[in-house]
């Protein structure tokens, strides 16, 4: 009895920060960016600088008539946020955030392996809405979203590999249990990689070829609206959640900090993935979208060949100290 | 239960079942959300369908010919340069775990880097046939 209970909580756990870090990352967005582009933001909902405003945009969105356009491919087109949206879900029951069994969803012995697979399940939602949706725009961007793919999945498989090298495990504690402070430098080639790679999984600008507002509308999202919309870019904000886990989790030692690992390893992952999170949004208002052509071009001529020289560093440094 | 379990694979596949099947659950807990969002949404919000709602939408005019358009799909290269080094890094995991135990050392990463030669080079290939450029 005491096992399910604990699994029950487990669960609930991983369900409650799925559903609250997203929005705090979202509303961080709203403000950093107003901030950067000096101006305030939100300030009117909830009254104390705006802080209700996603709650207020979900209200909208909840009661949002939902068109399906009569062209259609209309099951595919239903189910499609939900297929971009789980996968995340799945990623976090993974991610540890303390030492031990009690601060992890669920220990995976093919962690690394289990994420990576998963995620990538997640693109597949935008596929789905991109040939679902009957739109020329729609199907620009699912083409694109296909394309970056292709691209940037590879450097960001190579680059964990280096890291499950370094371990000579693949299971995220197991990572964690081995990591020592003089990986920071050693893997710092795979950290950008994996990073940058995610960002560009994930379609967040500068790497939102796929969804360029400006000339393809919305991409593969262009027909959706209410609940289906809103449920696509909670995938997105649960993605940045989930990247700047991994990347904390695999590079950046996860909890182990200068202090205090054992009681409070778990702040040293949360502040870790924050700052993390807070790049992810920098570089949104920082840099200007790449093109296409350079967005594949980046990644086969710099990070695959990146991700290789990596993995090489990791080889002979581990055979030459073991 | 891993101490009074004498047989270790036993241990293993009980552990292994036991994990994925939270994973399971967590999945379940997944399709009930998205499930109960959707049947809410059909209570809480209006359906009035009108024809030029439900046309697909393109900038304000009336849409011109199909939506599956034609497209050049302008990577397909990539699309088999990507097959090819997927494939091949997925076997990376299993060996990331062993390569550095002893007995193996100085031999396998020499095989590492006849791995990564091969990348290498094909990578080089392509990149020296032109495929990597935009056409």
């Amino acid at each position: 009895m005491n096992g399910v209970l604990d699994v029950a909580l487990r669960l609930l756990v991983v369900f409650v920060v799925f559903l609250t870090f997203p929005l705090i990352v979202g509303q961080t967005e709203h403000k950093v960016m107003a901030h950067m582009q000096g101006r305030l933001g939100p300030m009117y909902a909830g009254g104390f600088h705006g802080w209700a405003q996603l709650i207020a945009d979900g209200v909208k969105f909840a009661q949002k008539e939902d068109v399906v356009p009569n062209g259609a491919d209309r099951r595919i087109f239903q189910l499609a946020p939900a297929v971009a949206l789980l996968p995340y879900l799945l990623v976090l029951l993974a991610i540890p955030i303390g030492p031990g069994e009690g601060a992890v969803g669920q220990v995976l012995d093919a962690g690394v392996f289990f994420v990576l697979a998963v995620m990538a399940v997640g693109v597949l939602g935008s596929l789905m809405a991109g040939w679902a949706s009957a739109n020329k725009f729609s199907l620009l961007g699912g083409l694109r979203t296909a394309a970056q793919l292709l691209a940037y999945e590879l450097p960001m498989l190579l680059a964990a590999a280096s890291v499950a090298m370094a371990a000579g495990t693949v299971s995220l504690p197991g990572i964690l249990d081995a990591f020592e402070w003089w990986w920071l430098p050693w893997q710092i080639v795979g950290a950008i990689v994996f990073f940058v790679a995610g960002l560009a999984e994930l379609q967040r600008p500068p790497f939102d070829m796929p969804v360029a507002d400006s000339e393809i509308i919305f991409g593969a999202y262009t027909e959706y609206t209410g609940l289906r919309f809103a449920l696509f870019l909670l995938a997105e904000y649960a993605g940045i959640i989930v990247l700047c886990g991994l990347t904390t989790v695999l590079f950046l030692g996860g909890w182990h900090g200068p202090w205090g690992a054992d009681g409070l390893g778990w702040v040293w992952t949360l502040l870790k993935t924050a700052i993390l999170a807070f790049v992810v949004i920098w570089l949104r208002v920082t840099y200007p979208r790449l093109r296409e052509d350079q967005l594949q071009k980046f990644s086969w001529t710099l990070l695959v060949p990146l991700s290789l020289a990596q993995i090489a560093l990791t080889g002979i440094v581990k055979v030459v100290i073991q | 239960m891993r101490e009074t379990l004498g047989d270790s694979t036993a241990v293993v596949a009980a552990d292994y079942f036991q994990s994925y099947s939270v994973v399971g659950l967590l999945a379940l807990v997944g399709v009930l959300f998205v499930g109960v969002a959707f049947g809410a949404g059909r209570l809480l919000r209006p359906v009035v369908p009108t024809p030029e709602k439900l046309l697909t939408y393109e900038c304000g005019v009336d849409p011109v010919g199909e939506g599956w358009a034609h497209t050049q799909v302008r990577y397909y290269v990539y699309a088999f340069l990507y097959v090819i080094f997927a494939v091949d890094s997925i076997f990376l995991f299993p060996w990331a775990t062993v390569f550095a135990d002893h007995g193996y050392g100085g031999t396998t990463l020499v095989e590492m880097f006849i791995f990564l030669g091969f990348l290498a080079v094909g990578l080089l290939y392509a990149y020296k046939k032109g495929v990597l450029a935009w056409t």
